[in-house]
């Protein structure tokens, strides 16, 4: 299945959201993820399917003040 | 009595709050938060390097536990954005806690205060703790609080620019009409300018900059520490009256 995830092309076999994090490494306790502009929440990661197409965003904490 | 700060029942242990951008490392980052007995430390929300996973993350250094986790909406420069930011920072954090910013000009970075006034109104309605990052501008101020915000952060001087208190006499009208805590957030450059804005009577000061850019952050951060709290304890002494002439203070009597 080919998504988009933080601008890139991506392939992948998952269809939930935690089964991309994990295939990402990605820890998702400590991200917020987009599908298509919509914010998912918490709560609902785990479960969430993904599909052909889907653009995605995966965020997380960095170092920050103001600005930029 | 203890003089703690309290925002939307939420009690805060310094009135020094902390950005954690521009450190060399995520150690000098933690080391430097430490030494500045700062309870807030405030991130940007980015995305994730899916291509090259580093193991380490902020939040390894900066243990949410301890701290409580501020993030902004820095780099946006309209309301979707702005929306969006705090959406995300919301579902990646643990609390309802956002330092908003809209940004107007790359420049100055000052705030977009059309913008921040329409986005601490929606957010608010969402449930959102919305600390606005708005101009020294006091009928601002009295906007954002009204269209829900929980504080209100003006700024002292551009983002980064250490410049100080540019305008004391604005910053003590925001905080006279203020009925929500106020906090200057940028501008300060050095001790003695967090010791001003907390002598105005601001309930806390947010610094980033001051202390990462300084050549030695971790005695900064410290430095700071100190200066709030003598800011804060002057603030409340209540300073003496400005004289024109001199008045003694050894007595008369006794004299030869």
């Amino acid at each position: 299945m080919k998504i988009k995830v933080n601008g890139e092309a991506y392939e992948t076999e998952q269809h939930t959201l935690s089964g991309l994090l994990e295939e990402m490494k990605v820890r998702s306790e400590r991200v917020a993820v987009e599908v298509n502009l919509k914010v998912i929440k918490r709560a609902d990661v785990a479960d969430y399917r993904i599909n052909e197409g889907d653009v995605i965003e995966v965020v997380n904490f960095v170092g920050g003040g103001d600005g930029r | 009595m203890e003089d703690k700060l309290i925002v939307r029942g939420i009690e805060f242990k310094s009135r020094l709050w902390v950005g954690t951008g521009k450190y060399k490392d995520f150690e000098e980052t933690a080391k430097a938060v430490e030494a500045s007995g700062a309870d807030v430390v405030t991130v940007a929300v980015r995305r994730v390097n899916i291509t090259d996973r580093k193991s380490e993350n902020l939040l390894d250094y900066i243990d949410p536990k301890k701290y409580k986790i501020l993030p902004n909406t820095a780099g946006c420069y309209n309301v979707e954005d702005a929306l969006r930011y705090s959406r995300l920072a919301r579902e990646a954090g643990v609390s309802d806690m956002i330092k908003l910013e809209v940004i107007g000009d790359e420049r100055t970075l000052f705030p977009d205060t059309i913008g921040l006034l329409k986005a601490t109104e929606e957010l608010a309605k969402e449930g959102f703790i919305v600390f606005p990052y708005t101009n020294d501008d006091p009928i601002m101020a009295k906007r954002l609080e009204n269209a829900g915000a929980a504080a209100v952060m003006p700024l002292g001087a551009p983002i980064g620019s250490g410049l100080g208190i540019r305008n004391p006499f604005n910053i003590k009208i925001i905080i006279e009409a203020a009925k929500v805590p106020v906090l200057v957030d940028a501008g300060v450059g050095t001790a003695s300018d967090a010791a001003i804005a907390m002598e105005l009577g601001c309930d806390a000061v947010l610094i980033n900059t001051a202390i990462a850019d300084a050549k030695d952050p971790i005695a900064m951060a410290e430095a700071m520490k100190y200066a709030v709290l003598a800011g804060r304890l002057s603030f409340k002494a209540g300073r003496m009256g400005k004289k024109l002439y001199a008045t003694a203070s050894s007595p008369f009597d006794g004299m030869i």
